[in-house]
Parts: C-alpha cells; sequence; structure tokens
C-alpha cells in the first residue's frame, strides 16, 4: 500500500512548509506615521477651500455650542448660590431656568449647525477628493498606469479616502474638545484661581503617564493593523485561488498557515487591546483625585465661607467634563493616524505628474488622409533603455502593414506612440506630415482607432460597448457594424440580442465573441487609421476564420497597422515589418521575405501558428546568424 | 406599520441578495437566515463559549456601573458637608470637616474602582469580540476552502473578501459596542432610576423624562439610517465598479478619446452616492441634536422642580447636586443610545451575511464510508455521462458520454468551443458531481472514494495559470509544500523551464505572481506543469493548458512526462491537433456528445469532422483561409 497523502509522506516536521500563505502583502501599504503630518494637513486645507464661508459658520457654532456648554454649570452654580443659598426665592429660581431654556435652545441650534455644516461639507470634501484623483488618474502618463495595480489604485480611491472622511467627521470633536478644554480651565481660574491651580495639579501626572504610554501603544497599533492586513491579504488571496489550492489539494495546508497568521493577529490586537484600556483606570482615578481636591479644599472654603457652594458644585461639574475630551483622545489618536496614513497615499496620487498635454495651437481636423510616418524614431520606458533605436518607416493610405517579431521587440511601442500614449526620445512621427504633437489628444482619438490585445469591455449593454466611441451612433449604424464584423449572428441569438448586459467585463462572451465586439467598436468609430493588437490568446480554428475576415474587412480602405501574432494575419497585409531587438530588420511583402531567408523566413519555416514563446534559440540563432536586407 | 416594514427592508434585501446569489446552488430555500433573533442567539451562544472572559466581563460592567453610581451620592453628600456650617447650626465644624474628608476618599475610592472595572470589562469584551471574531475568521476561511466549484463560479470574489472583512469587523465590535454597552446603559439607568425614584419620585421622573423620546427617536432614525446605509452602499459599489473598469479598462479609454465620456459617467453615479451620504448625515445630525436638546430639557426641570423643592426645604443642596451630577452621567450613554442601536443592527445584518457562507454546505463532499483509492489507477471509465450545471433549466453540457482509458494509455478530446470538453476535466476530479450516469476508477464509483484520495491521484492542469505571490520555487512546491530542492529542480527540468530559471538573478527565489517579475503565458503554463508533475498524478488532465507554448517545447514536455511517470493515464484536451494526434484514442465532441472517435489516422481517413478540423490547421488550410477571406460556416 502506497500512503494517501504523498505530502504527509515527505513531511519534514522540522521546517515549515513552502509556499507562504498572503506573502503578497506589501507594508508600504501601511505606512503609519505621525498623527499630524503639517504637509498632508496643508494640502488637505487646499480641498476645504471652496467651503470657506461654510466653515467659518460652523467653527462659529462650535464656539456657541461650546460656549453654551460651558454656562450651563455657571447657570446652576448661580441658581444654588443666588436662588436657594442666599435665599432669594422662586424669582430668581425663574429666571435661571429661563436663562437655562435659552442656553439650550441655542446649544440645540449651535450643535445642530456645527454638526450638519461639518458633516455635509465633510461629505463633499471626501466627493471632490475621489473626483479629483480619479480626474487627475484620467490624465496621468500611461507609463505610471502601466507601473500600477488597479487593486492598489482602488484601495486609494475607496479605502483610504473612507479613512480621510471619518478623519473629518472626528476631526469638529477634537476642535471642540480642545475649545472645551481650554475653556473649562479658563472659567475654573476665574472663578477660582487657587482652587483651579491645585485642581489641575493632577495633569502633570497624567502627561507624564501618557507620554510613557504612547510609544508602546503605538508601536502595538500599529502592530495590529498590520497582522490586520496581513490576514485579510491571505484570505483575498485564498478566494482567489480556490480552484487551484482545491485542485492540489492544499486546503489543510493552507488552513495551517491562514491559522498562524490569525493567530498572530489575534494576540497584537489582544495586546494593543491592553494598551487601550490601559489609560482607563489611570484617567478615572485623576478625575477622583481631582474631585476630591475640589471636594476637601473647596468644602472647607465653603465651610469657612471663604467660598459660595455653587461655586464648589461648578467645579464638580467642570472636572467631569474635562477629563472627557482626554478619554476620547486615544481613539481620536488611532483615526488621526490612520488619516495621515491616508492622506500621504493619496496626496502621491494627485501629484503623478500630467504627462502630455496639448500644445496651445494644437489642430483638430475634421478628417485625415491617414499617411504615417516614423522618422528615426527612438524611445523608451526607462532611462539608457531604449525599446526603439532610430525607427523609420512609412505606411501610405489604404495600405495594412504588419508588424512582427518576437516578444519586446517594440512591437506595442510603435503602436502606442501613434496615439501619443507616451513622448518619444527623438526623431518624429507624422500622420499626413504633420507631427502628432501638433494634433489636439481628440483630434488622435477621433482618427486612430485601436483594437487592443484584450478586447476590453465595459459593464453596459453591447449596444453601448459597440458604440463606446461614437455615442451619437444609431442603433443601425451598430447592427451594421456588428453584420460586417460577423458578430450579428451571434448577438441576434442572444435573449435580448442588442440590449443584453455584459457581465463582469463580458465574462459570458467567449474571447472570440469578444474580440468580434471590440472589431465592432473600432468599426462604429470609423476612424481613418486604425491599429490592431492581434489577440494572442488562444482562439479555436472556427473563430480564428470569423476573426481573419472581420479583419479584412475592418480594414478596408483604412490604413492599419497590425501587430501580428499569426501567420494568417501576417500574409493577408500589404507588407511585412520584422522587428528584433527594436529595430527594423526586414521588410517586404510574404514572398519577397522568404526570398530573403532572413528572420522571417526562419520564423515561417517552424509552421508555428503563432510568432509568441518562441524557443530561445531559434532566436539566439538568428540573432548570431547574419541577417542582411 | 410603517416602521415594521422599515425595519424589515433591509433583512429583505439582504435576503433577496441572498437567493438571487445562490438559488439552487447550495442552499435550502427553506431556510429563514434573515430571523435576527435566531442570529442574535448564535452570537450570544459563541459568546457564553468562553465562560471565564463573559463572566469577568459581566463582573466589571456591574461593579463599573455600580462604582459609577456612587459618585453622585458622594458629590450631594460632600455638598451637603461644605453647607453643614452654613445651613445648620447644630452641626460642629469638625464633624462637616470629617464628612468632607470622608465624601473625598469615598469619592477617590469610586472613581478609582470605577477605572479598574471598567478596564476589565472593556478589556475582556474587547478580547472577546477578538476570540470570536478568530473563530468565525477560521471557520470562513476552512469553508469558502472547502465549498464547490459551484458555489465560487456564482459568487463574486469581491463579495466573498468583503464579507471576510468587513462583516466579520462587523461581529467583532458587537461586543464592545452592542452587547456589553446594552448590559452598561441598562443598569446605569436602571438602577440609576431605582436610587433617584427613592430618593424623590417626581424629580426621579422628571430626570428620566427625557428617555422615552431618546429610545423612539434613536431606534426610529437608526432603523432609517440602516436602510439608507444599505442603499449608499449598493451605490458605492456601483461607483467602484465604474472606476475598477476605468482604470482596467485605461488603454481603450485613451484609445477612443473617451476621458471626459468616462467622467461624466463618474460623475452622475458620484452625485447620486453624495445625495444618499448628505441625506444620511441630515438624517443622523437632526436625530441626535434633537435627543440631547431633550436631555438638557430634562435637566432645567430637574433644576426648577429641584430648585423649589430646595428653597421650600424640603431637599437639601446635596440632593440637587446628586441628581444633576446623575444626570451628566448619563450624557454619554444617552450620546451612545443611537450607536447601540446602530450596532445592533448593523451586527445583525453582517453576522447573517457569514452565518450564511458558514451554513453552506458543499454539494460535492464525502460520502460517509467513503473509501481510498489503493494501489493505482489501472482503468478510468465514463459510462452514460449527462451533466448540466446546478440550477435550474440548465441545459446540459455534456450528454451521453462514455469511454475508458487505462493505464499508460493517453486519449484526446477534440471540438469547437463551448462542446464540454472542459467540463470532462472537471468531472473527473469532482470539481462538479454527474447529473446521471457514473463515472468510476477501477470501477469504484468516484462519488464513493475520499475527495482526499481522489486529488490526490487526478490532477488537472487548468486553463488559466494561477501564480501566487511568491517565489518561483514556493509556486512549483505548491502542492508539496515540503518537497525537497532536487525534486523541484526536477520539476523544472520536466518543463523546459530550468534553463530560463537558471538565467535569472535570483534564480529559484525570484519573486513571482502579481507583484513579481511578469512572465509570458508560456512560462506560467511551464510553471503551473512543474507544480503539477511535483504531485506525480497518475491520471493527469491537461485542459488546453499547453496552448501558450510553442510546438517544439510542447513536444519535450511531454517527452519528459513519459519518462518520468510511466505508470499514468493521460487526458489531452486541446484544439491544437499536433498536441493530440498521438493520442491512442481522440473523442471529437460537439455539443456535449461524441460525434467521431478513433485514432488520428483513422479519423482522418474517416474524412469528417475532424479532418475538416486537420485541414484548416494544417499550412494548407491556413492558405485557404487567406484566400477565400470571408468563408461561412
Amino acid at each position: 500500500m502506497t500512503t494517501l497523502n504523498r505530502a504527509a509522506e515527505d513531511r519534514d516536521t522540522t521546517r515549515p512548509p513552502r509556499a507562504v500563505v498572503g506573502s503578497q502583502i506589501s507594508i508600504d501599504e501601511e505606512i503609519f506615521g505621525a498623527a499630524f503630518d503639517r504637509k498632508v494637513v496643508r494640502r488637505f486645507a487646499g480641498f476645504v477651500k471652496p467651503y470657506t464661508r461654510t466653515m467659518y459658520l460652523a467653527t462659529a457654532a462650535v464656539l456657541v455650542f461650546t460656549a453654551a456648554q460651558l454656562t450651563i454649570p455657571l447657570i446652576i452654580s448661580y441658581a444654588i448660590d443666588e436662588a436657594i443659598v442666599a435665599g432669594g426665592g422662586e424669582q430668581i429660581l425663574m429666571l435661571c431656568v429661563i436663562v437655562f431654556a435659552a442656553v439650550i435652545a441655542v446649544n440645540y441650534g449651535a450643535n445642530f449647525l456645527q454638526d450638519r455644516f461639518v458633516g455635509l461639507t465633510g461629505e463633499r470634501v471626501i466627493f471632490d477628493l475621489r473626483s479629483a484623483m480619479y480626474a487627475h488618474l484620467q490624465k496621468v502618463a500611461l507609463s505610471f498606469m502601466d507601473r500600477t495595480e488597479v487593486g492598489r489604485m482602488m484601495s486609494r480611491l475607496q479605502g483610504d479616502v473612507n479613512s480621510l472622511q471619518e478623519f473629518l467627521e472626528h476631526s469638529i470633536t477634537v476642535f471642540g474638545d480642545l475649545v472645551l478644554l481650554i475653556g473649562i480651565v479658563v472659567i475654573m481660574l476665574t472663578l477660582n484661581f487657587e482652587l483651579a491651580l491645585l485642581t489641575l495639579s493632577v495633569v502633570p501626572t497624567l502627561v507624564l503617564v501618557r507620554l510613557m504610554w504612547l510609544p508602546r501603544a503605538r508601536k502595538a497599533f500599529r502592530r495590529a493593523r498590520e497582522t490586520n492586513s496581513i490576514t485579510n491579504g491571505a484570505l483575498a488571496e485564498g478566494i482567489h485561488s480556490v480552484r487551484t489550492v482545491q485542485g492540489m489539494h492544499r486546503e489543510a495546508v493552507n488552513l495551517e498557515l491562514y491559522g498562524d497568521k490569525s493567530r498572530e493577529n489575534l494576540w497584537a490586537h489582544l495586546r494593543s487591546a491592553k494598551f487601550a484600556q490601559a489609560m482607563v483606570p489611570v484617567i478615572d482615578t485623576l478625575t477622583g483625585a481631582a474631585m476630591a481636591i475640589v471636594v476637601v479644599v473647596g468644602g472647607t472654603r465653603v465651610l469657612d465661607q471663604a467660598l459660595d457652594v455653587g461655586v464648589m458644585v461648578a467645579f464638580l461639574f467642570y472636572v467631569q467634563r474635562f477629563f472627557d475630551p482626554i478619554r476620547s483622545l486615544t481613539v481620536h489618536y488611532s483615526i488621526m493616524q490612520r488619516a495621515m496614513a491616508s492622506g500621504q497615499r493619496i496626496f502621491e496620487v494627485l501629484d503623478v505628474p500630467l504627462a502630455i498635454t496639448d500644445k496651445p495651437a494644437a489642430i483638430n481636423p475634421e478628417s485625415v488622409e491617414g499617411a504615417i510616418e516614423f522618422r528615426n524614431v527612438t524611445f523608451g520606458y526607462h532611462k539608457n533603455q531604449p525599446i526603439l533605436k532610430e525607427v523609420s518607416f512609412k505606411v501610405n493610405p489604404g495600405e495594412t502593414v504588419a508588424l512582427v517579431g518576437p516578444t519586446g521587440s517594440g512591437k506595442t511601442s510603435i503602436t502606442s506612440l501613434l496615439n501619443r500614449f507616451y513622448e518619444i526620445w527623438d526623431g518624429e512621427i507624422l500622420i499626413d506630415d504633420v507631427d502628432v504633437r501638433d494634433y489636439a489628444k481628440v483630434a488622435l482619438g477621433k482618427h486612430v482607432a485601436m483594437v487592443l490585445q484584450d478586447p476590453f469591455l465595459f459593464t453596459g449593454s453591447i449596444l453601448e460597448n459597440i458604440r463606446y466611441r461614437t455615442r451619437d451612433a444609431t442603433r443601425e449604424d451598430v447592427e451594421k457594424a456588428a453584420k460586417i464584423v460577423g458578430a450579428h449572428e451571434f448577438i441576434s441569438a442572444l435573449p435580448l440580442g442588442y440590449d443584453s448586459e455584459l457581465e463582469q467585463q463580458g465574462n459570458n462572451l467567449s474571447m472570440g465573441q469578444r474580440q468580434l465586439l471590440s472589431f465592432a467598436r473600432a468599426l462604429v468609430a470609423d476612424a481613418k487609421v486604425l491599429i490592431l493588437d492581434e489577440a494572442t490568446a488562444n482562439i479555436d480554428s472556427y473563430t480564428e476564420r470569423k476573426i481573419q475576415t472581420a479583419l479584412q474587412r475592418l480594414l478596408e480602405g483604412r490604413t492599419g497597422i497590425v501587430i501580428a501574432h499569426r501567420l494568417a494575419t501576417v500574409r493577408n497585409a500589404d507588407r511585412i515589418i520584422v522587428l528584433q531587438e527594436g529595430k527594423i530588420v526586414e521588410t517586404g511583402t510574404h514572398d519577397t521575405l522568404i526570398d530573403k531567408n532572413g528572420l522571417y523566413a526562419k520564423l515561417y519555416a517552424l509552421n508555428y501558428a503563432s510568432f509568441d514563446d518562441l524557443p530561445d534559440e531559434i532566436i539566439n540563432n538568428s540573432l548570431t546568424a547574419p541577417v542582411r536586407s | 406599520m410603517d416602521d415594521t416594514k422599515t425595519a424589515n427592508a433591509p433583512q429583505q434585501l439582504s435576503s433577496r441578495i441572498y437567493a438571487r446569489s445562490y438559488a439552487g446552488l447550495e442552499i435550502d430555500p427553506d431556510r429563514n437566515i434573515s430571523d435576527d433573533a435566531v442570529v442574535l442567539w448564535r452570537i450570544i451562544k459563541l459568546v457564553f463559549k468562553n465562560r471565564i472572559r463573559i463572566s469577568f466581563a459581566i463582573i466589571g460592567i456591574v461593579a463599573a456601573a455600580c462604582s459609577q453610581l456612587m459618585i453622585p451620592q458622594f458629590l450631594g453628600d460632600a455638598v451637603d458637608g461644605a453647607l453643614g456650617l452654613a445651613g445648620q447650626s447644630n452641626v460642629s465644624p469638625d464633624i462637616a470637616r470629617e464628612a468632607l474628608y470622608s465624601a473625598a476618599i469615598f469619592l477617590l475610592g469610586a472613581a478609582a474602582l470605577r477605572g479598574l472595572f471598567t478596564l476589565l470589562h472593556s478589556y475582556c469584551g474587547e478580547s472577546l469580540g477578538h476570540l470570536i471574531a478568530f473563530d468565525l475568521r477560521i471557520a470562513f476561511y476552512a469553508k469558502l476552502q472547502q465549498l464547490s466549484f459551484s458555489f465560487h463560479d456564482h459568487v463574486h470574489t469581491g463579495e466573498l473578501i468583503t464579507r471576510g472583512m468587513l462583516d466579520l469587523e462587523g461581529v467583532r465590535s458587537f461586543m464592545n459596542t452592542g452587547l456589553l454597552r446594552v448590559l452598561l446603559l441598562l443598569i446605569l439607568i436602571g438602577v440609576g432610576a431605582y436610587l433617584l425614584i427613592s430618593t424623590d419620585l417626581i424629580l426621579g421622573l422628571l430626570a428620566l423624562s427625557f428617555l422615552p423620546f431618546v429610545i423612539w427617536k434613536s431606534s426610529v432614525s437608526q432603523l432609517r439610517l440602516r436602510e439608507l446605509w444599505w442603499t449608499l452602499q449598493e451605490k458605492m459599489a456601483v461607483l467602484g465598479r465604474i472606476m475598477d473598469e476605468n482604470l482596467t479598462g485605461i488603454r481603450v479609454v485613451r484609445a477612443f478619446g473617451a476621458e471626459s465620456f468616462e467622467l461624466e459617467k463618474y460623475g452622475v453615479g458620484s452625485d447620486e452616492a453624495y445625495d444618499l451620504a448628505a441625506e444620511r448625515i441630515k438624517i443622523r445630525v437632526a436625530s441626535t441634536t434633537a435627543m440631547t436638546f431633550v436631555y438638557f430639557l430634562a435637566m432645567g426641570l430637574v433644576l426648577w422642580v429641584g430648585g423649589l423643592r430646595v428653597i421650600d426645604g424640603q431637599m437639601t443642596v446635596g440632593t440637587l447636586t446628586e441628581f444633576l451630577a446623575f444626570m451628566t452621567i448619563l450624557q454619554l450613554p444617552v450620546r451612545q443610545l443611537g450607536n447601540v442601536v446602530n450596532a445592533f443592527a448593523r451586527t445583525l445584518t453582517c453576522a447573517s451575511r457569514i452565518f450564511g457562507i458558514l451554513d453552506l454546505q458543499p454539494v460535492v463532499a464525502d460520502k460517509p464510508g467513503a473509501v481510498g483509492l489503493g494501489d493505482g489507477i489501472d482503468k478510468i471509465k465514463f459510462e452514460n455521462v449527462v451533466f448540466a450545471y446546478p440550477g435550474e433549466g440548465q441545459p446540459a453540457v455534456l450528454n451521453d458520454i462514455s469511454f475508458d482509458v487505462s493505464l499508460g494509455k493517453t486519449l484526446g478530446v477534440v471540438g469547437p468551443p463551448g462542446s464540454g470538453k472542459s467540463t470532462i476535466a472537471h468531472l473527473l476530479p469532482r470539481f462538479y458531481d454527474v447529473t446521471s450516469g457514473r463515472i468510476s476508477i477501477n470501477d469504484i464509483d468516484i462519488r464513493d472514494v475520499e475527495i482526499s484520495a481522489l486529488r490526490q491521484k487526478v490532477v488537472v492542469l487548468a486553463q488559466d495559470p494561477f501564480l501566487f505571490t511568491s517565489s518561483l520555487e514556493n509556486n512549483i512546491a505548491y502542492g508539496n509544500p515540503w518537497a525537497s530542492e532536487e525534486n523541484i529542480y526536477d520539476a523544472a527540468k520536466v518543463s523546459q523551464l530550468d534553463g530560463f530559471i537558471d538565467g535569472l538573478p535570483d534564480q529559484y527565489e525570484t519573486l513571482v505572481g502579481e507583484r513579481g517579475v511578469s512572465l509570458s503565458g508560456g512560462q506560467k503554463q511551464r510553471v503551473v506543469i512543474a507544480r503539477t508533475t511535483m504531485l506525480q498524478p497518475e491520471l493527469l488532465i491537461l485542459d488546453d493548458s499547453t496552448a501558450a507554448i510553442d510546438a517544439g517545447t510542447e513536444q519535450r514536455i511531454r517527452q519528459a512526462l513519459k519518462m518520468q511517470a510511466s505508470k499514468s493515464a493521460t487526458i489531452i484536451i486541446s484544439h491544437r491537433l499536433g498536441t493530440l494526434r498521438h493520442a491512442d484514442e481522440i473523442l471529437f465532441i460537439e455539443n456535449g456528445q461524441i460525434v467521431e472517435r478513433g485514432s488520428h489516422e483513422t479519423l482522418v481517413e474517416a474524412g469528417g469532422k475532424y479532418a475538416a478540423l486537420f485541414a484548416l490547421q494544417s499550412k494548407e488550410g491556413e492558405e485557404a483561409v487567406a484566400q477565400i477571406g470571408g468563408v461561412k460556416e
């Protein structure tokens, strides 16, 4: 009998299993700095600026609100002293009650206005901030978007913006608390200077304890949050990879590893819970001590008739309120910490430079002929690593050129440059003898249509997807285009036809069908120049035949540049440009290139259906073999 | 009536989503998941599993509340003590002073005790929350790993991640902000009310007069808020989708110059979401400020009526102070009352979403008395297999499929897309169960075999390779985490990856996956092949898994696989005929049925669909397509 579990057989208890669960978390997403970052706050203030007037009103409301709060013990104190102890009687008490009612009415109004102003403005600022980020991302250099994972960007657009919202909502409480704190100190000092000083003598102890507590607590809080994102990352990974996990029968090992991570998270949280609560008895005891001081010192003076009993009562009320803001500061502290980290990440996005802007006199012609020329174009994504080296070629209006070459030879770069996704280092790219940099970007979008390797579709109906570029296209236009590329059949076979909704970016369609839709989309856009990056994804022979036909029709009467991965596509082109390591090594028709017996002929002779993932030795061989043009 | 309607709205919504997501999948439709009481009871049962902590938490709460409630009394005593000399002549200064000192000491003691007991119950409560979250987290993860493909096919990953993160957090925070807080409030209000009313009935009732309004207002507005919250979350999800799609498809957006259109689309969604968010704030502000106002009104009443009584000599200043101080204590809990209702609503929603997953049973599970597979696979047999994806009205994907593969043999499967080829691959390791018919290994129905034993021997090499963000080494050893380095190197050799890996600066330590170096489609597939060969499967199913690998490399991989494991059966699914022409038998599948079968030679000779496809894929075929151009099927 062989053992059932091969993994168990090899299991070596002395070392942990390989293939870490949740290893993809990068710590840089969870930076925690100080609770206050001047730069972040200043940038943030810029977003609040349009609402300055509202914020002034809100601040006024906060001040009124706090003042009202501070007045209440004074009224009580007055009522006790004048109406009761001094025997002022019912009239004075009545007066006190009326003043009290007026004060709480003011308090109510101010409270309402403060919360409403702050809440609404805060929400508005958050939405503005998100919109600003989103709008900015529409304009930043594509090279930035290339390097950045969508998931990370989304966590900034949503997670970070949300934690700023939390901060905004709390910030006004913090502000109110601070004003209250100052107000209480001022009033106490005014009421009775000595008693106030004695009462406040407990504060240094509090500050001292807090100073000792803070660095440790901060560390514990941070650790808890780090382990949080690690476990959450591991969960996300587990969900994404569930099919692999079941197929590889890794459930038990994963659960064990995930258990370790969760346990670490648990310990970190228990530890941080201890720290979060540790200040409670300290603050409570100090509150008690302050009250005891008031009772002993104040009480003795009342006995000696050196102090009104009302003042003592007011002191007792103030002392209780005095520690409330300090109590809530622990909560605010970690919220502010989180907000500052989020703010840094948000402004980082807003600081990504805009790559390409229109020249002041950029032209936007109604139509173009479609003549394309690359003149000594040199370009790369990283400094000193050119992808294209002095590439020059011409494409005549109506001509179709196929770009062929191994991975990394620069095919995709050529197509991206025509649409000015990136700026070239040197040379010129011309459409109708005008430099692309002299066109408005809208003009390029209008006259240069692209069909990308990944036929990206949006959630929405098929109709909306096909007329994505040209939203005034009629249903007839859309149907016509679909018929031309051969997509009409399968669309009309769907229960809702052109109104069928695409789920999750068209996942309910096959790859070939999505490809055809993206062809129809390009056709409706009706641009003179068409750039086509052929899909590498494997499509079965039937669909491929359809796509070839559609391609032919799509290219009719247009200038076409096609990045070809399939032999059939290459042979339909008027001319073939063979690229290798950023240089054009051969150009010509299929027949002339075969006669030349260079790289293309070699690729062709190997009879691969696709030019991708060619064995290294073939590319190496052709590199060493002298290629003459 | 209207209230009950709004109260049920979120649950209705959740059960609707529920029904939509899982209809006919793995859930008994009669189960009443949204029953709040049941959910609450389940949470409480979880809480009471940890007896020591919950006992300490309750003790802490009772003690903390009681010590806090003593403070107003001591304050009152202190005031009366201070007034002792001023008010009554029969009290000597020393006795008054003593009264002051004892009041001070009691105050200090009560405050310190309150602090200590608050620490105790807050810590116990919070740690209880974390312990429960830990248990639920592990259970949730384990359950998700267990649930069958049919579940994961229909439930969006983002949805599951949200449940595992946000909903779990909702349940966790319930201990301190919900359950224990309610207890604290009940004791504070209950015991406090008793103390006040027993001191002075009318003044006590006046002091508490704000309570009914606050309770009514907070529950009504919280229910409304909860409903709003749901709609807002949905709007935010839409906004999130718009952004996500835009960023993912940024090249399409740029290529078509559609930035302004996209911004407009976003703007509409954003404005809608803002309106809801603003509405939420307005409601919240209106209710919390009104509650505070009513609270202060009650305080004014106490001051007025109490003051009159003191003037009339029916009450001491100290007692009035006591009443007012008690009201100060209640100020914070009153503000929090709304949050408590909110916490309950949130937790019930969150918990029912988590329990909803935990209660699911995988459709594919071990039978009681399932057996192992014994020594090795001799024969795999499909007998009249019919398969339709679970759910009502799903058409049959496979229809009456029968074939067998023996040890050392290779079966090829070919056919147009959607013909059901991949489904065959998914049925063998029981990712799904057959609808009717039978699949057997060594004549044992695979439904009678332990899943772990089955999946150990039957391995599918999937179409789309999933790489983990980890080193190459870890990725290759994924199925056998304790494998030795030599085994990993061997597997890399088999999949023709060794040359490539040796050329990397970090070699086997190179980070791959989402954040690592990007590999070509073919390289990814080769990593997955290496990963699979580590398992030494006895039935290997290649589901179009070499499509991105060039023909030469593929040939060498196949040779190496043969050399390494001669004791296995292979099923190759592909539409590239070159890949499977050497198979012992080839099935041509169309619309879920076998339309042709035989060896490559016999099928080509037969001149049927296979032969046509073969012609199409050879060079002559390519040329034909190129010349004819628009061939229609």
